[in-house]
């Protein structure tokens, strides 16, 4: 592991075995506005990458980058360079279908579909064909939700709605969700932020849980949850990366007065 | 007294009243001073209440007089008339005094009953005296209530308070002419329905499979016993209706709400959306002469050409088809609004996991919005089958009972139509079987809406 702090002009190349995602020099615009203004970020394998910043520095935007989730959006364009296991994530051969299997996502706001707790998570096995019996499904369906934490609560009532269940328990079963498909990344963004302390707590150990069999790159804008949670840490700013660097350095002794000013609760 | 004359005096009345009470506040105002509470209302609030209290007496006055002072007028010309002018019967009177009237207004130049000249002269005298009594009364009751209410102002006296509810009052009573016109309506069929039903029984109405409503006018006329077994009307307007238009209308709304909100760029959606708004708004009768002039030939033609040699040139499946071409924009618009009302983080849930849009819409957001979509289907058929002017024209008369759709069949709202139009009879089962045909109609289209009301509102209550 390289723990040299890594800036958004000159960003260290971690060590070639552990890297998952780059980003090169990526901006993002609204019609005219430019929301993400040359962002280079690498992403590791094994750790879990916080971005945090003030809302509307950028940093959703840019995590809906490393999944093209901005394709659904009209008015957004994307330059720049985002690569998933040295592969141009924008090019025209990458299918943003197996992209998306690769890369799953957990939103901010619990969104589960108006379906049975099993028909969400046999959601995305089911579209991609990744299970060929019922008993085949029924495995992934319990290996999911026993790795998001859910199969103990909900193993007797799998065919209620997901819908039904409480807001920390229908964010695990996104989590399950995006499980299912084994995907090689997670973005989460702002995972905690509608639920309750102990709910947030769970997603925590949870996604604590998950890491190393997955990279994981969470949003948020609690700099207790990023410091928790997560052992790298990337401070936005405005549509910059200011800071990029190991978690403990970040807050403990960020080089940057921006990251200082923001972690020791001088504005945002 | 004209209603010209009469809506002069109210304007004066309120006017005069609310120039009253304004000056009044005014000079509330300029005592008391502006700071909040010093005067409770605005000045234009004792306008208003004062405006009120002159119209309110003086506008119920007339009313009363547009209501009842003809009735007074006719009796006291009556009164007058030598005895014997006029015969006993209420007929004769009615005669007598619709020339009398005709007289006054100058319609008739002479009269047949000797007694009408004289009795007109009266009438006019009579009127006018009336129309005096009246008038004047209005005026000074207006004026007693501008003024009592122009005493009742001080400063701090509460005239927005009542102004607020007075107008709340008038709103209130302005949805109850709608409510009470349709419980009028609905009193008119089951009253008119329960004549009917005495004469024919209730059970061969609903089940019976004969339709020939002619009756006998004359005792020895032949071949027109009169049947009235609705159910070749009913069938005919659950095939056009509920079937043959829907077939046409739910893919083809649906598809079109679909490719609206989920594929359409911004740009087509805002031109698209209002054209076809424009498109419900074509009066049927323009869809029914499409149906019956280009359709319903091109049907028959088609039938033809296919071997069915006693093809009709009136079919259903004319009918239904531009039936369910009237109905697409309703289909789509519901759809539309169902498919927008899902959450935009289930869509992207669903593209999150590599779904593709239309993977997405098959299973993700039409599930979640099939209530809705349902619901707008549901009152897409109460349309349907309330619909007249198309089945008029295009559907034909014939009360067959058939599953052919070239044949042709007729409705509820086509027999209702045929029933009641040209001379007929106020009290034979004929005309009055229209009545028990709207009755049913009635009843099944407000079911149907109530019921498909409560899905949307329960699936709306869902996603809140």
């Amino acid at each position: 592991m390289n723990d040299m702090a890594l800036t958004a002009t000159a960003p260290a190349a971690a060590a070639e075995t552990t890297l998952k995602m780059t980003a090169r020099d990526v901006r993002v615009f609204y019609g005219e506005f430019e929301a993400i203004k040359g962002v280079s970020i690498d992403v590791s394998k094994e750790d879990v990458t916080a971005f945090i910043g003030p809302s509307g520095c950028g940093k959703s935007t840019f995590l809906r980058c490393l999944n093209r989730m901005n394709d659904t959006v009209a008015a957004a364009r994307v330059t720049g360079d985002i690569r998933l296991d040295g592969q141009d994530i924008y090019s025209p051969e990458m299918d943003v279908v197996q992209l998306r299997a690769r890369v799953g996502m957990v939103f901010q706001k619990p969104n589960p579909f108006p379906k049975s707790i099993y028909e969400n998570v046999a959601y995305g096995p089911r579209i991609h064909g990744l299970a060929r019996s019922k008993a085949d499904m029924d495995v992934v369906v319990e290996k999911s939700l026993r790795r998001a934490g859910l199969w103990d609560e909900v193993k007797d009532r799998l065919g209620d709605s997901g819908t039904a269940l409480s807001g920390g328990q229908q964010q695990r079963l996104c989590i399950a969700r995006a499980i299912a498909v084994n995907p090689e990344v997670i973005l989460m963004d702002e995972p905690a932020s509608a639920l309750d302390p102990i709910a947030t707590a769970k997603i925590e150990e949870l996604i604590d849980d998950l890491r190393g069999r997955y990279a994981i790159v969470i949003v948020t804008h609690n700099m207790q949850q990023a410091a928790r949670v997560s052992q790298k840490t990337a401070f936005f700013h405005l549509g910059t990366l200011v800071e990029y660097g190991d978690t403990r350095e970040i807050f403990t002794n960020p080089k940057e007065t921006r990251t200082k000013d923001y972690i020791t609760g001088r504005y945002g | 007294m004209s209603v010209g004359l009469a809506l002069a005096m109210l304007l004066l009345l309120g006017g005069g009243g609310y120039l009253l009470g304004r000056q009044r506040g005014v000079a509330f105002v300029a005592s008391e001073g502006t700071s909040v509470g010093a005067v409770h209302s605005r000045p234009g609030y004792h306008g208003a209440f004062v405006a009120i209290l002159a119209l309110l007496p003086a506008a119920a006055l007339l009313v009363a007089w547009a209501l009842l002072g003809e009735g007074l007028i006719a009796r006291e010309v009556l009164a007058g008339l030598p005895a014997g002018a006029v015969g006993p019967s209420e007929l004769d009177r009615e005669a007598f005094l619709s020339e009398v009237r005709g007289l006054v207004r100058g319609d008739y130049a002479a009269a047949f009953n000797p007694n009408a000249e004289a009795a007109a002269a009266a009438w006019k005298v009579a009127a006018r005296r009336y129309g005096l009594v009246f008038g004047l009364g209005a005026l000074a009751l207006g004026a007693v209530g501008a003024l009592w209410g122009w005493s009742r102002l001080t400063p701090q006296f509460r005239a927005r308070t009542r102004v607020e509810r007075m107008t709340m009052i008038l709103l209130v009573v302005a949805s109850l002419v709608a409510i009470l016109t349709t419980f009028g309506i609905v009193a008119s069929l089951v009253f008119e329905s329960f004549r009917f039903f005495q004469m024919v029984s209730p059970v061969e109405f609903l089940f019976g499979t004969q339709w020939s409503p002619q009756t006998a006018i004359r005792a020895d006329q032949v071949g027109s016993s009169g049947a009235f077994g609705a159910v070749p009307l009913f069938w005919g307007t659950v095939f056009i209706g509920a079937i043959i238009a829907m077939v046409v209308a739910i893919p083809l709304g649906l598809m079109t709400a679909i490719y609206l909100t989920q594929y359409a760029a911004p740009e087509f959606r805002k031109v698209a959306k209002p054209v076809l708004e424009v498109l419900a708004g074509v009066p049927t009768v323009v869809y029914g002469f499409f149906a019956a002039l280009t359709v319903a030939p091109a049907v028959r033609d088609f039938a033809i050409s296919i071997g069915i040699s006693n093809a009709s040139s009136e079919s259903a499946l004319a009918a239904g088809l531009v039936m369910g071409v009237m109905i697409i924009p309703f289909v789509s618009s519901m759809a539309d609004d169902a498919l927008t009302a899902v959450p935009r983080s289930m869509r992207d849930g669903s593209l999150a996991m590599g779904a593709t849009p239309s993977e997405t819409i098959r299973r993700v957001l039409i599930p979640a919005a099939l209530p809705g979509i349902v619901g707008g289907v549901l009152l897409a058929v109460s349309r349907a089958i309330g619909e007249t002017m198309i089945v008029v024209m295009a559907a034909g008369l014939a009360a067959n009972l058939t599953l052919n759709p070239f044949d042709s069949v007729t409705t509820v709202t086509a027999q209702i139509v045929a029933l009641l139009t040209g001379d007929q009879e106020f009290d034979s089962a004929k005309t009055l079987s229209a009545f028990a045909l709207g009755l049913v109609l009635f009843l099944v289209t407000l079911a149907l809406n109530i019921y498909a009301l409560a899905v949307v509102k329960k699936y709306r209550e869902a996603y809140d």
